[in-house]
């Protein structure tokens, strides 16, 4: 141990055996599903069709942003209901680099344009579309946005205390606004359309299985990195004072802690976080569009987190996969019946499963173990009395000798 | 003596004779004769015979359906129906004879001959007996600024007892005397006239004579022009107050409950805008029974709607504040996810009972139509939203202010704790409050059921604003509710012109955030204990 750099036992001691194993879970998953779609041949009972192997990406990036909405709710008390605004502006930076990739494949052939643009009759690319026919710059875009949006509104809402439900409200304002922002079409967004048709990402085939099982890779990747990085920020010292702000902010600004300096670190990483799903989500999905930034979507990812369990990081991933999976299999079974269970989930789980699966299946594991302790406990206490009745049964026996 | 009576008798003859030359059937049939300008003078006498059918002929003249009939040289009227062509008497309509392609002439008119008709015309219905045929006349003036039509004007103005009649030839004289060559001072009286009661149609006519050759008429139009468009600007002023208030009336109406809710029991009930749309869907199923059963109360429709849709979003509400509020007191977020989830199975029950497409509630009739004022018009049904809001807010603050209800709710608001160490059960309070919030939604659906669409996403498309304007106003506070709203309503509006519908919205939500950042807890903060939880 004492060989190692020093960044390193913070990060070891920041993982569990709980987070080995989901580690391990991701990485198995990250090898198995693309062997099972690429290797196996079609017909046989491994076999994984590939829009199994889109639609699981798809729930890793959920995944991914569920986890970033946990660590600020579940270790920050921070409620976004605007999250989704960073997933959808990761989304759109990562769409415009595509767009700028299709070249002059779209439908008007335009060497630069992309094809709505060329349809509004705009003569040549908005400032803000510049540099996105380079991949970097678009992977730094898709950090940087969300990023900076979540400083400048972080910075502004934290400063002046906004808290509660009142930053609640106004995260979700902010969304509102975006969406009704992004579907105009003088944004340059591609209004109410988005951006889509995409053809290759860094010269693969979008639509190649092989690209798709990439992706799915870098999904997990992503989503394994994501919940190191929440695990390092949540065990170190830093993650103490969040839990001390979410618990008792006030308190803890008084113990001359700079609450608002914390919460906005938190708020900017997570939104970071939440950009980069939004560009995994993007080209596995194969558009990106403002409906994305609807307050609904934004809430819906809330009650993932929620059901998985707030404050535990695996819970929220757990969350999204179960909440997307009841999804998918609804929808495809009974679609009108889908927003009635969504509904119910909302309120079952807030009443009767406050701290979610996994937090309730702490729950369950403790009292197991402390009815455990005490059966072993009781059982002690038995054979000493035993021993004891034993040990003055053998006295008096001698005695009587 | 008998000489003197044979005089008399002899002119009185002559005189007859004169006169029945002067007939209105004699001059038509001396339309053909003669060259142009004896005809233009026939249209003269036409007209001057002030016979009640000579605009009548005058006008089948202009639209050449008046010709000649070979055989007897008479003027018939000429019409047609598919091929066959008939000849009627120009008069009486009757029936003379069927026409052959060649049995009749047309009388030929020139450019001479239709400005004498025209003319004529104008005249004539300057003179007509209906006041609103003479009003369409004297637009018809207006519009065409013939100058011959001066005199008839002049004429006509001097006997004309109707007000607006009498505006509007004052106008078309005006705008006629602009148009001709007429002295320097009478063109300028004329700009006068036309920049106090031109409106916007004399604009035009204003900006042309600004390029007139006098230096002083057209310094008189200039400065009339800009008066003309400062008033018009005052006007749009006016009108964008008066939108912004209507919209705010209606943002009042669905976030008046909500602040009740959110200032009483510090929770956001996310479901309010269901509650609002379970209101309208109400006033769309009383209406749909009285279409069926009972028609004749229709103009009543919503007066029997508005207590029913009370009592069925207030029973709703109530449902949600004992089925699942009650249970997390003190956990303001996760009610909130809670109430979430019953709107999204509000929004799809009632999408499964009445589809998901919009439904059609009607306007009763005092809520449908217009009037104008000034320059704006004013539609009945925004106008009752806005009085009705109003009569909402009054209600809601004597019940507040003057009822032991009232009372008790603003004690559990201020301080939750002493409310009920004194025993007021603040726990019989939220169901109530909670109830009285639902129930203002549902009568606010009633309203809004009147200007949108009634749709299972109704709810959504108020909710982010009605939270705006209870955040923006100050929680807990009726007025704060009141100021909010017309203040984003008005702001919303005057955005508009500017950055258009989206925009602006966009502008005022970004205008609310900034000012969370100054005031936290809105524009009417509640001062007290209640303020650090």
């Amino acid at each position: 141990m004492s060989s190692l750099p020093k960044s390193r036992p913070m990060l070891l001691a920041s993982l569990d055996r709980r987070s080995w194993t989901f580690l391990a879970t991701l990485l198995a998953a990250g090898i198995i599903v693309p062997v099972a779609n690429l290797a196996v041949e079609p017909g046989h009972a491994a076999h994984l069709p590939s829009y199994a192997v889109a639609l699981m990406g798809k729930y890793l990036t959920y995944a991914l942003l569920a986890l970033s909405v946990d660590l600020i709710w579940g270790y920050c008390g921070i409620l976004s209901l605007g999250h989704g605004a960073f997933f959808a502006l990761g989304g759109y930076a990562m769409g415009m680099h595509l767009m700028r990739e299709i070249g002059p494949r779209g439908v008007y052939a335009d060497p630069v344009l992309p094809d709505f643009m060329v349809f509004l009759n705009w003569k040549e690319l908005p400032w803000f579309w510049w540099g996105f026919d380079m991949f970097w710059f678009a992977c730094l875009m898709v950090l940087l946005v969300p990023g900076l949006l979540a400083f400048v509104f972080g910075w502004f809402a934290f400063r002046s205390r906004v808290t509660g439900v009142y930053l609640s409200i106004i995260t979700q304002a902010m969304t509102y606004a975006l969406m009704l922002a992004f579907f105009r079409n003088d944004m340059g967004f591609g209004g109410n359309n988005g951006l889509t048709d995409f053809k290759d990402v860094l010269g693969f085939d979008l639509q190649s299985d092989t690209t798709r099982a990439g992706l799915f890779v870098f999904s997990a990747l992503a989503l394994a990195a994501g919940y190191v990085v929440c695990r390092v920020i949540t065990t170190s010292r830093a993650g103490k004072v969040l839990i001390a702000v979410r618990d008792a902010e006030s308190r803890t600004r008084f113990l001359g802690y700079r609450v608002e300096h914390y919460k906005l670190f938190v708020f900017v990483v997570s939104a970071m976080m939440a950009g980069l799903a939004g560009a995994l989500y993007v080209p596995q999905v194969g558009i990106i569009n403002p409906g994305e930034f609807s307050p609904a979507n934004s809430i819906e990812i809330v009650i993932w987190v929620a059901v998985g369990g707030r404050g535990t990081l695996i819970g929220a991933a757990v969350g999204a996969l179960t909440i997307n999976g009841l999804k998918t299999v609804f929808t495809s079974v009974a679609p009108n019946e889908w927003l009635f269970a969504l509904g119910g989930i909302f309120i079952l789980v807030t009443l009767f499963m406050p701290r979610g699966i996994l937090g309730e299946w702490d729950v369950l594991k403790a009292r197991h173990a402390a009815e455990k302790r005490e059966r072993i406990a009781t059982g002690l206490r038995r054979m000493r009395a035993a021993a004891a009745e034993g040990a003055h049964l053998t006295s008096a026996v001698e005695a009587a000798e | 003596m008998p000489l003197l009576h044979l005089f008399v008798f002899l002119a009185g003859l002559l005189l007859s004779g004169a006169a029945a030359a002067q007939t209105l059937e004699e001059l038509v049939q001396k339309l053909p004769d003669g060259g142009f300008e004896d005809r233009a003078r026939v249209i003269e006498q036409i007209a001057a015979t002030g016979d009640e059918r000579a605009a009548g002929i005058l006008d089948r003249l202009a639209a050449r359906e008046l010709e000649v009939l070979k055989a007897d040289g008479r003027v018939v009227r000429v019409v047609k129906e598919g091929k066959t062509e008939t000849a009627v008497d120009p008069f009486s309509g009757e029936k003379i004879a069927e026409l052959g392609r060649r049995d009749t002439q047309s009388i030929k008119l020139n450019n001479n001959l239709r400005r004498a008709i025209e003319k004529a015309l104008g005249a004539l219905r300057l003179g007509a007996a209906e006041p609103a045929k003479r009003l369409e006349a004297a637009e018809a003036i207006f519009r065409a600024r013939d100058a011959s039509q001066l005199e008839a004007l002049d004429a006509a103005l001097a006997t004309e007892t109707v007000p607006n009649v009498a505006a509007a030839m004052r106008r078309a004289r005006a705008a006629v005397t602009l148009g001709s060559n007429r002295p320097e001072a009478e063109q300028i009286e004329a700009i006068e006239t036309l920049a106090s009661e031109g409106g916007r149609d004399a604009l035009g006519i204003l900006a042309a004579a600004m390029n007139a050759e006098s230096p002083a008429v057209a310094d008189a139009a200039r400065s009339a022009v800009a008066d003309f468009e400062r008033r018009q600007q005052l006007w749009q002023v006016a009108e964008n107050v008066w939108y912004g208030l209507s919209l705010g009336s209606v943002l009042m109406l669905a976030a008046i409950g909500l602040a009740i809710t959110f200032g009483v029991m510090g929770v956001i009930n996310m479901a309010h805008g269901e509650l609002v749309m379970l209101g309208a869907y109400t006033t769309f199923v009383v209406q749909e029974i009285i279409r069926t059963h009972a028609v004749w109360l229709f103009d009543w429709s919503l007066a029997i709607a508005l207590p029913l849709a009370f009592l069925v979003s207030a029973a709703v509400g109530v449902m949600i504040e004992r089925g699942v509020c009650r249970y997390l007191y003190g956990r303001p977020l996760e009610t909130l996810l809670a109430t979430w989830g019953v709107s999204l199975i509000l929004q799809q029950a009632v999408r499964s009972i009445f589809g998901p497409n919009n439904r059609e509630v009607g306007n009763p009739g005092w809520m449908s139509g217009a009037f104008e004022l000034g320059a704006i018009t004013i539609t009945y049904n925004r106008l009752w939203i806005m009085v009705f809001a109003l009569i909402v807010f009054a209600v809601l603050l004597l019940v507040l202010k003057r009822t032991p209800v009232g009372l008790q709710m603003r004690a559990v608001t201020q301080n939750r704790p002493m409310a009920s160490a004194m025993g007021i059960r603040t726990g019989w309070i939220d169901a109530t409050t909670f109830g009285l919030g639902a129930g203002i939604a549902g009568i606010a659906g009633v309203a809004l059921s009147q200007i949108g669409n009634v749709s299972p996403n109704l709810g959504q498309t108020y909710i982010v604003d009605s939270f705006m304007v209870v955040v923006f106003g100050g929680v807990g506070n009726l007025w704060g509710a009141l100021a909010g709203a017309f203040t984003l309503g008005v702001a919303n509006k005057f955005l508009e012109p500017f950055a258009g519908a989206v925009l602006a919205k966009v502008l005022v939500l970004v205008f609310i955030i900034l000012f969370i950042q100054k005031r936290p807890r809105g524009m009417f903060a509640l001062r007290g204990r209640s303020v650090e939880q």
